[in-house]
Protein backbone atom coordinates (compact mmCIF):
# COMPACT_ATOMS: atom_id res chain seq x y z
CA UNK A 1 0.00 0.00 0.00
CA UNK A 2 1.71 3.25 -1.09
CA UNK A 3 2.23 5.79 1.67
CA UNK A 4 0.12 8.91 1.05
CA UNK A 5 2.99 11.16 2.07
CA UNK A 6 4.94 10.41 -1.12
CA UNK A 7 4.83 13.30 -3.57
CA UNK A 8 5.46 12.75 -7.29
CA UNK A 9 7.58 15.32 -9.12
CA UNK A 10 7.07 15.37 -12.87
CA UNK A 11 8.54 17.32 -15.76
CA UNK A 12 7.70 16.82 -19.43
CA UNK A 13 9.86 17.16 -22.53
CA UNK A 14 7.67 17.42 -25.60
CA UNK A 15 8.85 17.18 -29.19
CA UNK A 16 6.69 19.30 -31.46
CA UNK A 17 7.13 18.61 -35.17
CA UNK A 18 6.88 21.87 -37.08
CA UNK A 19 4.47 22.02 -40.02
CA UNK A 20 6.89 23.34 -42.64
CA UNK A 21 6.95 22.31 -46.29
CA UNK A 22 10.70 21.69 -46.28
CA UNK A 23 13.20 20.47 -43.70
CA UNK A 24 15.04 22.56 -41.15
CA UNK A 25 18.41 22.54 -42.96
CA UNK A 26 17.56 21.33 -46.48
CA UNK A 27 14.87 21.88 -49.12
CA UNK A 28 13.71 18.23 -49.09
CA UNK A 29 9.95 17.87 -48.48
CA UNK A 30 8.61 16.85 -45.07
CA UNK A 31 5.37 15.11 -46.19
CA UNK A 32 4.52 12.03 -44.13
CA UNK A 33 4.27 8.56 -45.62
CA UNK A 34 6.38 8.95 -48.78
CA UNK A 35 8.34 5.98 -50.22
CA UNK A 36 11.43 5.24 -48.07
CA UNK A 37 14.33 7.65 -48.62
CA UNK A 38 12.51 9.46 -51.45
CA UNK A 39 12.56 12.66 -49.33
CA UNK A 40 16.13 12.43 -48.05
CA UNK A 41 18.43 14.94 -49.74
CA UNK A 42 22.23 14.99 -49.82
CA UNK A 43 22.14 17.17 -46.68
CA UNK A 44 19.77 14.83 -44.83
CA UNK A 45 21.87 11.74 -45.57
CA UNK A 46 25.07 13.66 -44.71
CA UNK A 47 27.04 13.31 -47.93
CA UNK A 48 30.49 14.86 -47.52
CA UNK A 49 30.79 18.53 -48.39
CA UNK A 50 27.16 19.52 -47.98
CA UNK A 51 26.16 22.42 -45.76
CA UNK A 52 22.98 23.12 -43.80
CA UNK A 53 20.94 26.28 -44.53
CA UNK A 54 18.33 27.29 -41.95
CA UNK A 55 14.63 27.39 -42.95
CA UNK A 56 13.26 30.88 -42.14
CA UNK A 57 9.79 29.56 -41.27
CA UNK A 58 11.25 27.32 -38.57
CA UNK A 59 12.62 30.41 -36.84
CA UNK A 60 9.32 32.28 -37.24
CA UNK A 61 7.33 29.38 -35.80
CA UNK A 62 9.65 29.13 -32.80
CA UNK A 63 9.27 32.87 -32.17
CA UNK A 64 5.48 32.57 -32.33
CA UNK A 65 5.61 29.64 -29.92
CA UNK A 66 7.79 31.63 -27.52
CA UNK A 67 5.41 34.59 -27.60
CA UNK A 68 2.39 32.35 -26.98
CA UNK A 69 3.93 30.90 -23.80
CA UNK A 70 5.07 34.31 -22.60
CA UNK A 71 8.75 33.44 -22.94
CA UNK A 72 11.95 35.31 -23.79
CA UNK A 73 13.19 35.10 -27.39
CA UNK A 74 16.99 34.80 -27.58
CA UNK A 75 18.32 37.55 -29.89
CA UNK A 76 21.30 35.42 -31.01
CA UNK A 77 20.58 31.73 -30.61
CA UNK A 78 23.13 29.11 -31.55
CA UNK A 79 22.93 25.63 -33.03
CA UNK A 80 25.17 22.96 -31.55
CA UNK A 81 26.14 19.43 -32.45
CA UNK A 82 24.91 16.69 -30.15
CA UNK A 83 26.90 13.54 -30.78
CA UNK A 84 25.67 10.01 -30.54
CA UNK A 85 26.06 6.94 -32.63
CA UNK A 86 23.04 5.31 -34.23
CA UNK A 87 22.44 4.23 -37.84
CA UNK A 88 19.42 6.50 -38.36
CA UNK A 89 21.60 9.53 -37.56
CA UNK A 90 23.89 9.65 -40.59
CA UNK A 91 26.04 12.63 -39.57
CA UNK A 92 26.92 11.03 -36.24
CA UNK A 93 25.47 14.11 -34.56
CA UNK A 94 22.13 15.81 -34.30
CA UNK A 95 22.00 19.56 -34.83
CA UNK A 96 20.30 20.92 -31.72
CA UNK A 97 20.63 23.80 -29.27
CA UNK A 98 22.10 23.75 -25.77
CA UNK A 99 23.64 26.91 -24.33
CA UNK A 100 21.56 29.46 -26.26
CA UNK A 101 18.16 27.98 -27.15
CA UNK A 102 15.81 30.17 -29.18
CA UNK A 103 13.16 30.31 -26.40
CA UNK A 104 13.72 30.52 -22.63
CA UNK A 105 11.29 30.81 -19.74
CA UNK A 106 7.54 30.95 -20.20
CA UNK A 107 4.61 29.10 -18.71
CA UNK A 108 1.20 27.53 -19.28
CA UNK A 109 -1.76 27.73 -16.91
CA UNK A 110 -3.24 24.27 -16.58
CA UNK A 111 -6.57 23.25 -15.06
CA UNK A 112 -6.73 19.74 -13.61
CA UNK A 113 -8.32 18.11 -10.59
CA UNK A 114 -10.35 21.23 -9.75
CA UNK A 115 -7.46 23.65 -9.61
CA UNK A 116 -5.50 25.79 -12.00
CA UNK A 117 -1.75 25.62 -11.69
CA UNK A 118 0.94 27.57 -13.51
CA UNK A 119 3.47 25.16 -15.02
CA UNK A 120 6.83 26.77 -15.79
CA UNK A 121 8.65 26.14 -19.05
CA UNK A 122 12.43 26.10 -18.79
CA UNK A 123 13.26 26.34 -22.45
CA UNK A 124 12.22 25.43 -25.96
CA UNK A 125 14.95 24.71 -28.47
CA UNK A 126 15.10 23.83 -32.15
CA UNK A 127 16.57 20.62 -33.47
CA UNK A 128 16.40 18.21 -36.38
CA UNK A 129 14.66 14.84 -36.16
CA UNK A 130 16.56 11.60 -36.85
CA UNK A 131 15.56 9.00 -39.46
CA UNK A 132 13.69 5.80 -38.70
CA UNK A 133 15.15 2.38 -37.98
CA UNK A 134 12.93 -0.45 -39.22
CA UNK A 135 13.95 -3.48 -37.20
CA UNK A 136 11.46 -5.82 -38.88
CA UNK A 137 12.18 -4.80 -42.47
CA UNK A 138 14.68 -7.61 -43.09
CA UNK A 139 15.37 -10.97 -41.46
CA UNK A 140 18.99 -10.33 -40.64
CA UNK A 141 19.43 -6.58 -41.04
CA UNK A 142 17.89 -3.30 -39.97
CA UNK A 143 16.36 -1.04 -42.60
CA UNK A 144 17.00 2.71 -42.46
CA UNK A 145 14.56 5.26 -43.84
CA UNK A 146 15.95 8.80 -43.71
CA UNK A 147 12.81 10.64 -44.89
CA UNK A 148 12.24 11.97 -41.37
CA UNK A 149 15.89 12.99 -40.94
CA UNK A 150 16.09 16.78 -40.81
CA UNK A 151 12.42 17.35 -40.01
CA UNK A 152 12.21 20.46 -37.80
CA UNK A 153 11.31 19.98 -34.13
CA UNK A 154 10.80 22.23 -31.14
CA UNK A 155 11.67 20.46 -27.91
CA UNK A 156 9.74 22.14 -25.09
CA UNK A 157 11.08 21.37 -21.60
CA UNK A 158 8.84 22.04 -18.61
CA UNK A 159 9.94 22.79 -15.08
CA UNK A 160 9.45 19.92 -12.62
CA UNK A 161 6.27 21.69 -11.48
CA UNK A 162 3.79 18.90 -12.23
CA UNK A 163 2.51 16.83 -9.30
CA UNK A 164 0.18 14.20 -10.79
CA UNK A 165 -0.39 12.15 -13.93
CA UNK A 166 -3.71 13.94 -14.53
CA UNK A 167 -1.98 17.31 -14.33
CA UNK A 168 0.74 16.09 -16.72
CA UNK A 169 -1.91 15.03 -19.24
CA UNK A 170 -3.72 18.37 -18.85
CA UNK A 171 -0.45 20.25 -19.48
CA UNK A 172 0.34 18.14 -22.55
CA UNK A 173 -3.19 18.65 -23.92
CA UNK A 174 -2.95 22.38 -23.35
CA UNK A 175 0.34 22.53 -25.25
CA UNK A 176 -1.15 20.34 -28.01
CA UNK A 177 -4.09 22.74 -28.38
CA UNK A 178 -1.76 25.73 -28.40
CA UNK A 179 0.55 24.51 -31.18
CA UNK A 180 -2.43 23.72 -33.37
CA UNK A 181 -3.87 27.21 -32.82
CA UNK A 182 -0.52 28.68 -33.73
CA UNK A 183 -0.56 26.62 -36.92
CA UNK A 184 2.97 25.40 -36.22
CA UNK A 185 2.20 21.67 -35.79
CA UNK A 186 -0.52 19.36 -37.14
CA UNK A 187 -0.72 17.67 -33.72
CA UNK A 188 -1.01 14.20 -35.27
CA UNK A 189 0.19 11.98 -32.42
CA UNK A 190 -0.22 8.71 -34.33
CA UNK A 191 2.24 9.99 -36.94
CA UNK A 192 4.64 11.19 -34.23
CA UNK A 193 4.09 14.94 -34.70
CA UNK A 194 3.75 15.43 -30.92
CA UNK A 195 5.86 13.10 -28.74
CA UNK A 196 6.13 13.20 -24.98
CA UNK A 197 8.97 12.15 -22.65
CA UNK A 198 8.08 12.11 -18.93
CA UNK A 199 10.63 12.68 -16.16
CA UNK A 200 9.28 11.23 -12.96
CA UNK A 201 10.61 11.03 -9.40
CA UNK A 202 9.01 10.77 -5.96
CA UNK A 203 9.95 12.35 -2.63
CA UNK A 204 8.69 12.33 0.94
CA UNK A 205 6.70 15.49 1.51
CA UNK A 206 6.61 18.68 -0.50
CA UNK A 207 9.76 20.26 0.91
CA UNK A 208 12.26 17.43 0.49
CA UNK A 209 14.94 17.42 -2.17
CA UNK A 210 13.96 15.81 -5.45
CA UNK A 211 14.46 12.05 -5.67
CA UNK A 212 16.32 10.25 -8.45
CA UNK A 213 14.30 10.47 -11.65
CA UNK A 214 13.64 8.21 -14.57
CA UNK A 215 12.75 9.31 -18.08
CA UNK A 216 10.01 7.48 -19.97
CA UNK A 217 10.42 8.09 -23.69
CA UNK A 218 8.19 8.68 -26.69
CA UNK A 219 4.73 8.35 -25.24
CA UNK A 220 2.32 9.07 -28.09
CA UNK A 221 -1.10 9.48 -26.47
CA UNK A 222 -2.45 11.39 -23.48
CA UNK A 223 -4.00 8.23 -22.07
CA UNK A 224 -0.68 6.37 -22.28
CA UNK A 225 1.01 9.35 -20.65
CA UNK A 226 -1.23 9.08 -17.58
CA UNK A 227 -0.82 5.30 -17.46
CA UNK A 228 2.96 5.49 -17.83
CA UNK A 229 3.34 8.13 -15.13
CA UNK A 230 1.02 6.38 -12.66
CA UNK A 231 2.85 3.11 -13.24
CA UNK A 232 6.22 4.80 -12.72
CA UNK A 233 5.08 6.58 -9.52
CA UNK A 234 3.86 3.33 -8.00
CA UNK A 235 6.94 1.41 -9.12
CA UNK A 236 9.30 3.97 -7.57
CA UNK A 237 7.34 4.09 -4.29
CA UNK A 238 7.41 0.27 -4.13
CA UNK A 239 11.17 0.21 -4.70
CA UNK A 240 11.85 2.91 -2.10
CA UNK A 241 9.48 1.48 0.52
CA UNK A 242 11.12 -1.91 0.23
CA UNK A 243 14.49 -0.29 0.95
CA UNK A 244 15.75 -0.11 -2.64
CA UNK A 245 17.08 2.83 -4.62
CA UNK A 246 15.92 4.27 -7.93
CA UNK A 247 18.33 3.95 -10.82
CA UNK A 248 18.54 6.99 -13.06
CA UNK A 249 17.62 5.48 -16.39
CA UNK A 250 15.65 5.80 -19.59
CA UNK A 251 12.51 3.67 -19.75
CA UNK A 252 10.07 2.75 -22.49
CA UNK A 253 6.30 2.54 -22.00
CA UNK A 254 4.68 -0.66 -23.25
CA UNK A 255 1.02 0.20 -23.94
CA UNK A 256 0.05 -3.49 -24.28
CA UNK A 257 1.20 -4.28 -20.74
CA UNK A 258 0.58 -0.83 -19.26
CA UNK A 259 4.08 -0.75 -17.75
CA UNK A 260 7.45 0.91 -18.26
CA UNK A 261 10.65 -1.03 -18.87
CA UNK A 262 14.28 -0.05 -18.49
CA UNK A 263 15.86 0.88 -21.85
CA UNK A 264 19.33 2.06 -20.91
CA UNK A 265 20.95 2.84 -17.59
CA UNK A 266 23.09 5.77 -16.56
CA UNK A 267 26.25 3.69 -17.09
CA UNK A 268 25.41 3.45 -20.78
CA UNK A 269 23.98 6.94 -20.96
CA UNK A 270 25.30 9.09 -23.73
CA UNK A 271 27.97 11.66 -23.34
CA UNK A 272 26.82 13.91 -26.12
CA UNK A 273 29.92 16.13 -26.41
CA UNK A 274 28.00 19.25 -27.49
CA UNK A 275 29.80 22.09 -29.25
CA UNK A 276 28.63 24.96 -31.49
CA UNK A 277 28.14 23.76 -35.06
CA UNK A 278 30.83 25.48 -37.15
CA UNK A 279 28.64 25.04 -40.25
CA UNK A 280 25.96 27.35 -38.87
CA UNK A 281 26.15 30.99 -37.87
CA UNK A 282 24.12 32.35 -34.94
CA UNK A 283 20.49 33.20 -35.75
CA UNK A 284 19.76 36.90 -35.24
CA UNK A 285 16.23 37.84 -34.24
CA UNK A 286 15.50 41.55 -33.95
CA UNK A 287 12.84 43.30 -31.88
CA UNK A 288 11.10 44.10 -35.19
CA UNK A 289 11.02 40.42 -36.14
CA UNK A 290 9.42 39.62 -32.80
CA UNK A 291 6.82 42.40 -33.13
CA UNK A 292 5.96 41.23 -36.63
CA UNK A 293 5.22 37.71 -35.33
CA UNK A 294 3.34 39.09 -32.34
CA UNK A 295 0.97 40.91 -34.72
CA UNK A 296 0.35 37.67 -36.60
CA UNK A 297 -0.58 35.65 -33.49
CA UNK A 298 -4.12 34.27 -33.72
CA UNK A 299 -6.58 34.47 -30.85
CA UNK A 300 -5.15 31.89 -28.43
CA UNK A 301 -7.24 29.15 -26.80
CA UNK A 302 -7.46 30.67 -23.32
CA UNK A 303 -8.63 34.04 -24.71
CA UNK A 304 -11.07 32.35 -27.07
CA UNK A 305 -12.61 30.26 -24.27
CA UNK A 306 -13.10 33.42 -22.17
CA UNK A 307 -14.77 35.19 -25.10
CA UNK A 308 -17.08 32.19 -25.68
CA UNK A 309 -18.14 32.26 -22.03
CA UNK A 310 -18.87 35.96 -22.26
CA UNK A 311 -20.43 36.37 -25.73
CA UNK A 312 -22.26 33.06 -25.99
CA UNK A 313 -23.16 32.69 -22.30
CA UNK A 314 -21.43 29.29 -22.14
CA UNK A 315 -20.37 27.31 -19.09
CA UNK A 316 -16.59 27.09 -18.62
CA UNK A 317 -16.51 23.37 -19.39
CA UNK A 318 -18.40 23.89 -22.67
CA UNK A 319 -16.18 26.80 -23.68
CA UNK A 320 -13.07 24.72 -22.98
CA UNK A 321 -14.40 21.73 -24.93
CA UNK A 322 -15.23 23.93 -27.94
CA UNK A 323 -11.81 25.61 -28.01
CA UNK A 324 -9.77 22.41 -27.81
CA UNK A 325 -8.85 22.95 -31.45
CA UNK A 326 -9.39 25.85 -33.85
CA UNK A 327 -11.61 23.78 -36.19
CA UNK A 328 -14.18 22.99 -33.48
CA UNK A 329 -14.21 26.62 -32.35
CA UNK A 330 -14.81 27.83 -35.93
CA UNK A 331 -17.53 25.21 -36.40
CA UNK A 332 -19.29 26.45 -33.26
CA UNK A 333 -19.14 30.09 -34.28
CA UNK A 334 -20.35 29.38 -37.83
CA UNK A 335 -23.23 27.20 -36.57
CA UNK A 336 -24.33 29.75 -33.96
CA UNK A 337 -24.28 32.56 -36.52
CA UNK A 338 -26.39 30.41 -38.87
CA UNK A 339 -28.88 29.78 -36.05
CA UNK A 340 -29.78 33.46 -35.78
CA UNK A 341 -28.46 36.76 -34.51
CA UNK A 342 -28.73 36.25 -30.77
CA UNK A 343 -25.44 34.60 -29.78
CA UNK A 344 -26.15 34.82 -26.05
CA UNK A 345 -29.34 32.78 -26.49
CA UNK A 346 -28.26 30.45 -29.31
CA UNK A 347 -24.74 29.67 -28.10
CA UNK A 348 -25.75 27.20 -25.42
CA UNK A 349 -28.11 25.04 -27.54
CA UNK A 350 -25.56 25.01 -30.37
CA UNK A 351 -22.80 24.03 -27.91
CA UNK A 352 -25.01 21.23 -26.56
CA UNK A 353 -25.49 19.78 -30.03
CA UNK A 354 -21.76 19.93 -30.80
CA UNK A 355 -20.53 18.58 -27.46
CA UNK A 356 -23.37 16.01 -27.30
CA UNK A 357 -24.91 14.47 -30.42
CA UNK A 358 -22.25 15.59 -32.88
CA UNK A 359 -19.35 14.55 -30.63
CA UNK A 360 -20.85 11.08 -30.25
CA UNK A 361 -21.32 10.71 -34.03
CA UNK A 362 -17.71 11.79 -34.65
CA UNK A 363 -16.49 9.47 -31.93
CA UNK A 364 -18.46 6.53 -33.27
CA UNK A 365 -17.35 7.07 -36.87
CA UNK A 366 -13.76 8.01 -35.96
CA UNK A 367 -14.06 11.36 -37.73
CA UNK A 368 -12.58 14.79 -37.04
CA UNK A 369 -14.76 17.89 -36.90
CA UNK A 370 -13.52 18.84 -40.37
CA UNK A 371 -14.97 15.54 -41.65
CA UNK A 372 -18.29 15.95 -39.79
CA UNK A 373 -21.22 14.53 -41.79
CA UNK A 374 -23.25 17.62 -40.91
CA UNK A 375 -21.90 21.05 -41.77
CA UNK A 376 -21.92 23.98 -39.35
CA UNK A 377 -24.51 25.85 -41.43
CA UNK A 378 -26.81 22.80 -41.44
CA UNK A 379 -26.59 22.44 -37.66
CA UNK A 380 -27.26 26.17 -37.26
CA UNK A 381 -30.40 25.81 -39.40
CA UNK A 382 -31.60 23.05 -37.08
CA UNK A 383 -30.92 25.08 -33.92
CA UNK A 384 -32.81 27.96 -35.54
CA UNK A 385 -35.94 25.80 -36.05
CA UNK A 386 -35.92 24.62 -32.42
CA UNK A 387 -35.44 28.19 -31.20
CA UNK A 388 -38.40 29.51 -33.21
CA UNK A 389 -40.61 26.58 -32.05
CA UNK A 390 -41.05 25.11 -35.53
CA UNK A 391 -39.98 21.74 -34.09
CA UNK A 392 -39.55 20.34 -30.60
CA UNK A 393 -36.26 19.16 -29.17
CA UNK A 394 -37.36 15.57 -29.61
CA UNK A 395 -38.18 16.01 -33.29
CA UNK A 396 -34.90 17.91 -33.69
CA UNK A 397 -33.03 14.72 -32.86
CA UNK A 398 -34.81 12.99 -35.78
CA UNK A 399 -33.91 15.87 -38.09
CA UNK A 400 -30.31 15.74 -36.85
CA UNK A 401 -30.10 12.02 -37.63
CA UNK A 402 -31.60 12.63 -41.07
CA UNK A 403 -29.05 15.37 -41.78
CA UNK A 404 -26.24 13.04 -40.67
CA UNK A 405 -27.65 10.35 -42.99
CA UNK A 406 -27.64 12.89 -45.82
CA UNK A 407 -31.40 12.72 -46.34
CA UNK A 408 -31.73 16.41 -47.05
CA UNK A 409 -29.63 19.47 -47.64
CA UNK A 410 -31.16 21.59 -44.85
CA UNK A 411 -33.15 21.09 -41.64
CA UNK A 412 -36.04 22.93 -43.32
CA UNK A 413 -36.06 20.53 -46.27
CA UNK A 414 -36.24 17.51 -43.94
CA UNK A 415 -38.94 19.09 -41.74
CA UNK A 416 -40.95 19.80 -44.88
CA UNK A 417 -40.42 16.42 -46.53
CA UNK A 418 -41.28 14.47 -43.38
CA UNK A 419 -44.08 16.79 -42.28
CA UNK A 420 -42.47 17.34 -38.88
CA UNK A 421 -43.58 20.89 -38.29
CA UNK A 422 -45.06 21.41 -34.84
CA UNK A 423 -48.82 21.64 -34.78
CA UNK A 424 -49.59 25.26 -34.08
CA UNK A 425 -53.34 24.89 -34.69
CA UNK A 426 -54.75 25.11 -31.13
CA UNK A 427 -57.94 23.32 -32.11
CA UNK A 428 -55.99 20.34 -33.40
CA UNK A 429 -53.95 20.18 -30.19
CA UNK A 430 -57.11 20.58 -28.11
CA UNK A 431 -58.51 17.53 -29.90
CA UNK A 432 -55.51 15.42 -28.81
CA UNK A 433 -55.80 16.81 -25.27
CA UNK A 434 -59.49 15.94 -24.99
CA UNK A 435 -58.80 12.44 -26.25
CA UNK A 436 -55.98 11.85 -23.73
CA UNK A 437 -57.98 13.28 -20.81
CA UNK A 438 -60.91 11.00 -21.69
CA UNK A 439 -58.62 7.95 -21.81
CA UNK A 440 -56.91 8.74 -18.47
CA UNK A 441 -59.60 9.63 -15.91
CA UNK A 442 -57.49 8.23 -13.05
CA UNK A 443 -54.60 10.65 -13.70
CA UNK A 444 -57.05 13.54 -14.07
CA UNK A 445 -58.46 12.71 -10.63
CA UNK A 446 -54.97 12.50 -9.14
CA UNK A 447 -54.19 15.93 -10.53
CA UNK A 448 -57.34 17.41 -9.07
CA UNK A 449 -56.47 15.80 -5.73
CA UNK A 450 -53.28 17.87 -5.71
CA UNK A 451 -50.77 15.50 -7.33
CA UNK A 452 -49.87 18.06 -9.99
CA UNK A 453 -46.76 16.19 -11.11
CA UNK A 454 -48.97 13.81 -13.05
CA UNK A 455 -49.42 16.52 -15.69
CA UNK A 456 -46.07 15.45 -17.10
CA UNK A 457 -47.46 12.04 -17.84
CA UNK A 458 -50.48 13.55 -19.57
CA UNK A 459 -48.30 15.85 -21.69
CA UNK A 460 -46.28 12.79 -22.68
CA UNK A 461 -49.43 11.01 -23.79
CA UNK A 462 -50.50 13.97 -25.93
CA UNK A 463 -47.04 14.18 -27.49
CA UNK A 464 -47.24 10.48 -28.28
CA UNK A 465 -50.73 10.87 -29.78
CA UNK A 466 -49.53 13.77 -31.95
CA UNK A 467 -46.39 11.84 -33.02
CA UNK A 468 -44.25 14.42 -31.22
CA UNK A 469 -45.52 17.31 -33.29
CA UNK A 470 -47.50 19.20 -30.68
CA UNK A 471 -45.72 22.01 -28.87
CA UNK A 472 -45.20 20.62 -25.34
CA UNK A 473 -45.42 24.07 -23.70
CA UNK A 474 -48.76 24.67 -25.36
CA UNK A 475 -50.02 21.18 -24.46
CA UNK A 476 -49.09 21.71 -20.83
CA UNK A 477 -51.00 24.97 -20.71
CA UNK A 478 -54.07 23.48 -22.37
CA UNK A 479 -54.23 20.54 -19.95
CA UNK A 480 -53.88 22.79 -16.91
CA UNK A 481 -56.59 25.08 -18.28
CA UNK A 482 -58.97 22.19 -18.90
CA UNK A 483 -58.61 20.20 -15.66
CA UNK A 484 -57.30 22.77 -13.21
CA UNK B 1 45.33 18.11 -19.10
CA UNK B 2 46.33 14.49 -19.27
CA UNK B 3 44.07 11.78 -20.59
CA UNK B 4 44.07 8.50 -18.71
CA UNK B 5 43.59 5.05 -20.13
CA UNK B 6 39.97 4.95 -18.93
CA UNK B 7 39.23 8.22 -20.79
CA UNK B 8 40.59 6.67 -23.97
CA UNK B 9 38.38 3.60 -23.54
CA UNK B 10 35.32 5.78 -22.85
CA UNK B 11 35.93 7.94 -25.94
CA UNK B 12 36.43 4.82 -28.05
CA UNK B 13 33.19 3.33 -26.76
CA UNK B 14 31.22 6.51 -27.52
CA UNK B 15 32.54 6.51 -31.07
CA UNK B 16 32.12 2.76 -31.58
CA UNK B 17 35.86 2.43 -32.26
CA UNK B 18 37.54 -0.81 -31.18
CA UNK B 19 40.87 -0.17 -29.51
CA UNK B 20 43.24 -2.97 -28.53
CA UNK B 21 44.54 -2.95 -24.96
CA UNK B 22 48.12 -2.70 -26.16
CA UNK B 23 47.27 0.56 -28.02
CA UNK B 24 45.47 2.32 -25.18
CA UNK B 25 48.58 3.72 -23.50
CA UNK B 26 50.05 5.17 -26.71
CA UNK B 27 46.70 6.64 -27.71
CA UNK B 28 46.37 8.33 -24.33
CA UNK B 29 49.78 9.96 -24.79
CA UNK B 30 48.96 11.09 -28.36
CA UNK B 31 45.57 12.55 -27.41
CA UNK B 32 47.07 14.25 -24.35
CA UNK B 33 49.43 16.01 -26.75
CA UNK B 34 46.45 17.53 -28.51
CA UNK B 35 44.96 18.57 -25.19
CA UNK B 36 48.28 20.27 -24.45
CA UNK B 37 47.45 22.73 -27.22
CA UNK B 38 44.19 23.58 -25.46
CA UNK B 39 46.17 24.16 -22.27
CA UNK B 40 48.32 26.66 -24.16
CA UNK B 41 45.21 28.46 -25.45
CA UNK B 42 43.80 28.54 -21.93
CA UNK B 43 46.77 30.69 -20.88
CA UNK B 44 45.48 33.63 -22.95
CA UNK B 45 43.76 36.32 -20.90
CA UNK B 46 40.16 36.49 -22.17
CA UNK B 47 38.71 38.60 -19.35
CA UNK B 48 37.25 41.27 -21.65
CA UNK B 49 36.53 39.05 -24.63
CA UNK B 50 32.90 38.23 -25.31
CA UNK B 51 32.35 34.51 -25.93
CA UNK B 52 31.43 33.82 -29.53
CA UNK B 53 29.72 30.86 -31.14
CA UNK B 54 31.52 31.24 -34.45
CA UNK B 55 34.87 32.70 -35.58
CA UNK B 56 33.08 34.89 -38.16
CA UNK B 57 31.24 37.90 -36.79
CA UNK B 58 28.22 37.27 -39.01
CA UNK B 59 24.70 35.99 -38.55
CA UNK B 60 22.95 33.23 -40.46
CA UNK B 61 21.15 33.90 -43.73
CA UNK B 62 17.89 32.06 -43.82
CA UNK B 63 16.24 30.29 -46.72
CA UNK B 64 12.52 30.50 -47.62
CA UNK B 65 10.47 27.41 -46.74
CA UNK B 66 10.14 25.94 -50.22
CA UNK B 67 10.25 22.19 -50.76
CA UNK B 68 12.06 20.84 -53.78
CA UNK B 69 11.72 17.22 -54.86
CA UNK B 70 14.65 14.90 -54.14
CA UNK B 71 15.62 13.62 -57.57
CA UNK B 72 18.72 11.54 -56.86
CA UNK B 73 17.67 9.16 -54.11
CA UNK B 74 18.41 6.19 -56.42
CA UNK B 75 21.95 7.45 -56.94
CA UNK B 76 22.43 7.96 -53.20
CA UNK B 77 21.46 4.32 -52.62
CA UNK B 78 24.19 3.12 -54.99
CA UNK B 79 26.75 4.88 -52.76
CA UNK B 80 25.70 2.88 -49.70
CA UNK B 81 27.41 -0.42 -48.85
CA UNK B 82 23.99 -2.10 -48.89
CA UNK B 83 20.48 -1.00 -49.83
CA UNK B 84 17.33 -2.89 -50.67
CA UNK B 85 13.70 -2.03 -51.29
CA UNK B 86 14.43 1.68 -50.96
CA UNK B 87 15.93 1.17 -47.48
CA UNK B 88 19.57 1.37 -46.44
CA UNK B 89 20.55 -1.95 -44.89
CA UNK B 90 22.69 -1.93 -41.76
CA UNK B 91 23.69 -4.67 -39.32
CA UNK B 92 20.80 -5.73 -37.10
CA UNK B 93 20.38 -3.17 -34.30
CA UNK B 94 17.76 -4.99 -32.23
CA UNK B 95 17.49 -8.78 -32.54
Amino acid sequence: MPDASWQPVIGLEIHIQLATASKIFSSAPTAYGAAPNSQASAVDIALPGVLPVINADVIRMAVRFGLAIDAEITPNSVFERKHYFYPDLPKGYQISQLALPIVTGGHLDVAAEDQTQRIGITRAHLEEDAGKSLHDAFDNATGIDLNRAGTPLIECVSQPDIRSAAQAAAYAKRLHTLVRYLGICDGNMAEGSFRIDANVSVRRGATDEFGTRTETKNVNSFRFLEQAINYEIERQIDVLESGGTITQETRLFDPDRGETRAMRSKEEAHDYRYFPDPDLLPVAITADDIEYERCRLPELPAAKAKRFERDYALATADANALTVNPETADYFETATAAAGDDPAALGRPTANWINGELASVLNREGLTIAEAPIRAGQLGGLVHRVADDTISGKIAKQVFDALVAGEGETADAIIEARGLKQITDTNEIAGYVDQVLAENPEQVEQYRAGKTKVVGYLVGQVMKASAGQANPKEVNQLIVDKIG
Amino acid sequence: MTLHNDDVRAIAALNRIRIEDRDVEATAVALSGIFGLFDALAQVDTTDVKPMAHPLDLVARLRPDRAEPVTQSGTYQTLAPDADDGLYRVPKVIG
